[in-house]
């Protein structure tokens, strides 16, 4: 957010937040707040906080609900779990901007139920006096993976933002005698993560707290080293304004800011962040999550999956999720497929139309020299082919439960799943779960006792049928049934062969569980 | 050449054989389908690091026509000959299929996958518009539980195991590792007999076949026998 009106005004700004109920986009159950920081998990909970002392819960990711305030209500407040411990890091002014401080709270549990709970005060860990060119707000917290180090990000438009070294058993500041290190300018809300040899900063340019009209965007820029210095993609350092885009204003939400690394394990990758602007939440700042992904070193905001049908195709195999029954090409059968059609009895074949032309005997039919089209057997039929649905060929189709198999893909209506959210049945970090369904029909993919996987004749909400999509960060998706019967392990859609797919346990190495979905 | 002469030719060739086996102590070269092919030269193979399963009776091809599901089903539910689904064949045992007699041959392939191709050519049998049947018996050390058979086939085929129906894969395609694959299933200790039927249109014909396990990976030291032990 941009500091210019004193943080008490954006206190008070915040508390008309609205708290809406879900709609059609973000997240679901109530979702409002500002300056969001790191998700963090306990519990199996998760947990945010941001500005004003908001906080949410949720039980999987998708629903929120308000949490408890912690001990110190401050800005933009950021979180880590570390040891045994659980640190926050809190911004107040202590006079007039860009005079404030950072303080450190910790405690053993972020969940008011426990025992546990109890927030301790830790102390300053950085201020600026009001005259330097810093402003200590908005921290961004980051445990080196490859040194066990432990530093803190922070600071906004008045200035630099900059960077202090904590100690990683205490939370505290590791040396007061340590100046901080200047990193970047003209931004704010900053973070910092590790990936494949570089650190990267992400930082929020543009303006905050204006609704709709707030220019809030994520940007980043690498380094090798974790002091710096920090370049974008144009080789522009992030200390004259660099910084590559990654995410901004799409849809009906508008500014995106407070970028806040969620690793879910397994290379699946999320980050939470807010908008200032939900049109369909009556234009309030709302959380939400999105996948990370990964494209030439640098990250890329990914989409979370919306409502469709599509083909589901195997990057290992290159073939494509079907319902096993026999298909038939679409605009119907004629003889210039090789191996011919199925016995007459066994066959749908269009009574008018494209592929009804080709008449037995005829000079443009089976018998002839032109393989059933006038044109020769590459001519086509002259008009455009409707595209294949269920109804048109479903009529052969076993009516009971029949297996999933694997194809390559002929734009059949076997081949085309309807992907649609369920409504109330839950969901995970960032989406709801889905139904997969064979699209113009009610044909539903199930989960199955002995892992394997089944097409019911219809939906019934059961657990077994409804599904998760996390797309990796190559774009792919691991696609997961929310449960398997008679099984705890969680386990993911798997091509163990390219004209079979399966469940078994998601290695992030392979890409037997990586699909693409592709709009038919 | 006369018969006086053919009858000596015969019986200096036969002398010759029995010499050298007395010589050797081995068995005659085996017939070769060239140029993939070869008779078996010994009781039992292992399959390797890929997992492959190398050893197989063949029956000489039977004329079909059809690819299709239907029509592939419809195939290999037909019966050609007595105990089609349950025959342990010997080399050079015959079958009687619409007035032809057919033979079943015990081959070993030196590739990953069995080029029938080259089996029913070198015999100079049709190789389009076909149907093969093709028996192994994979002998496992344990009880193995959690495994698949994988298989890839040109054209269409249809596998069982221990008389099981496990994979049907359907059209004119070609041979791909892993194409078509199992349910999980058990192994059981000892032999388990695995049987296809492997259906040509036209052109190149072949098909491959191994084990997974648990984790998907090739099963090898599996021993392939053409006989369950003591018959």
């Amino acid at each position: 957010m941009r500091h210019n009106t004193g943080i008490d005004m954006k206190c008070a700004l915040l508390t008309v937040f609205l708290a809406l109920a879900s709609t059609t986009f973000a997240l679901d159950g109530e979702i409002g707040i500002h300056d969001p920081s790191t998700i963090v998990v306990d519990h199996g909970k998760y947990y945010v906080y941001g500005t004003g002392g908001r906080s949410l819960v949720s039980d999987d990711g998708w629903t929120w609900r308000r949490g408890v305030t912690p001990s110190r209500v401050g800005a933009a407040p950021d979180v880590i779990y570390l040891g045994d411990r659980f640190y926050m890091y809190v911004a107040r002014g202590t006079g007039p901007q860009p005079k404030a401080e950072i303080d450190m709270i910790w405690s053993k549990t972020v969940d008011p139920n426990s025992p546990d709970y109890k927030w301790v005060d830790g102390g300053m860990v950085v201020n600026s006096n009001g005259v330097e060119d810093s402003n200590a707000i908005d921290p961004g917290v980051f445990l080196d993976p490859t040194t066990g180090r432990l530093w803190l990000v922070y600071g906004s438009y008045f200035g630099y933002i900059r960077l202090v070294e904590l100690n990683p058993k205490t939370g505290g500041r590791l040396s007061f005698k340590v100046p901080p290190l200047n990193l970047a300018i003209n931004c704010e809300a900053s973070d910092m993560i590790y990936h494949d040899g570089w650190y990267y900063l992400l930082a929020t340019h543009g303006s905050c707290c204006a609704g709709a009209n707030s220019g809030y965007n994520i940007r980043v820029g690498r380094s090798r080293k974790v002091t710096g210095p920090f370049l974008d993609a144009e080789g522009v350092d992030m200390i004259q304004g660099g910084g590559k885009l990654l995410i901004g204003s799409g849809g009906r939400t508008i500014g995106a800011g407070h970028f806040g690394l969620l690793n879910l394990g397994d290379g699946v990758q999320k980050f939470s962040m807010h908008w200032e602007a939900d049109l369909d939440r009556g234009g309030s700042s709302v959380l939400d999550i999105r996948p990370l992904l990964w494209k030439d070193g640098w990250p890329v905001a990914g989409e979370n999956l919306k409502e469709g049908t599509y083909e589901i195709q195997s990057v290992r195999t290159g073939t494509a999720l079907d319902m096993a029954v026999e298909g038939v090409p679409v605009g119907g059968w004629v003889r210039r497929f090789r191996g011919g059609p199925p016995p007459a009895g066994n066959r749908t074949e269009p009574s008018s139309g494209p592929g009804a032309g080709a008449q037995p005997g005829g000079p443009g039919g089976p018998g002839g020299p032109s393989g059933g089209f006038p044109g020769g057997m590459f001519a086509g039929t002259g008009k455009p082919i409707p595209d294949q649905d269920a109804a048109q060929i479903d009529k052969d189709w076993p009516a009971g439960n029949v297996d999933a198999g694997m194809s390559n893909y002929l734009c059949q209506a076997q081949q085309k799943w309807q992907i649609t959210p369920v409504p109330d049945a839950g969901g995970y970090p960032g989406s709801p779960y889905f139904k997969i369904t064979i699209a113009g029909t009610d044909r539903t993919l199930a989960a199955t006792a002995d892992a394997e996987l089944v097409v019911l004749p219809a939906f019934t909400g059961a657990p077994e049928q409804l599904w998760r999509f996390d797309q990796l960060a190559d774009g792919s998706w691991r696609i997961m049934p929310k449960a398997v019967p008679n099984s705890q392990q969680p386990l993911a859609l798997s091509a163990v062969g390219a004209s079979f797919a399966t469940l078994s346990k998601f290695d992030p190495k392979s890409d037997k569980q990586r699909w693409l979905l592709k709009t038919p | 050449m006369n018969a006086y002469r053919k009858y000596l030719v015969s019986a200096l060739a036969v002398l010759s054989g029995l010499t050298l086996v007395a010589m050797t102590g081995q068995a005659p070269a085996p017939k070769s389908y060239v140029p993939t092919l070869t008779s078996p030269a010994t009781p039992a193979l292992l399959t390797g690091a890929d997992g492959f399963i190398k050893r197989w009776f063949l029956l000489e091809p039977i004329g079909v026509n059809g690819l299709t599901e239907h029509e592939v089903q419809a195939m290999v539910k037909k019966e050609y000959f007595p105990d089609q689904y349950t025959v342990i064949p010997h080399d050079g045992d015959k079958e009687t299929v619409g007035g032809s007699t057919l033979t079943w041959h015990a081959v070993d392939t030196r590739l990953y996958n069995v080029n029938l191709y080259h089996f029913a050519y070198s015999l100079g049998k049709p190789t389009s518009n076909v149907l093969f049947w093709a028996v192994t018996i994979v002998n496992s050390p344990e009880e193995m539980h959690d495994v698949r058979l994988a298989i890839g086939s040109n054209a269409a085929s249809v596998w069982w195991v221990n008389g099981q129906e496990v994979i049907g894969i359907y059209g004119d395609i070609q041979t791909v590792i892993d194409d078509g694959v199992s349910k999980r299933m058990t192994l059981k200790k000892g032999p388990n007999v695995v049987r296809a039927a492997v259906i040509n249109g036209g052109g190149a014909t072949d098909f491959c076949a191994r084990f997974l396990d648990a984790n998907d990976k090739p099963i090898k030291g599996l021993t392939v026998t053409l006989s369950e032990p003591g018959k």
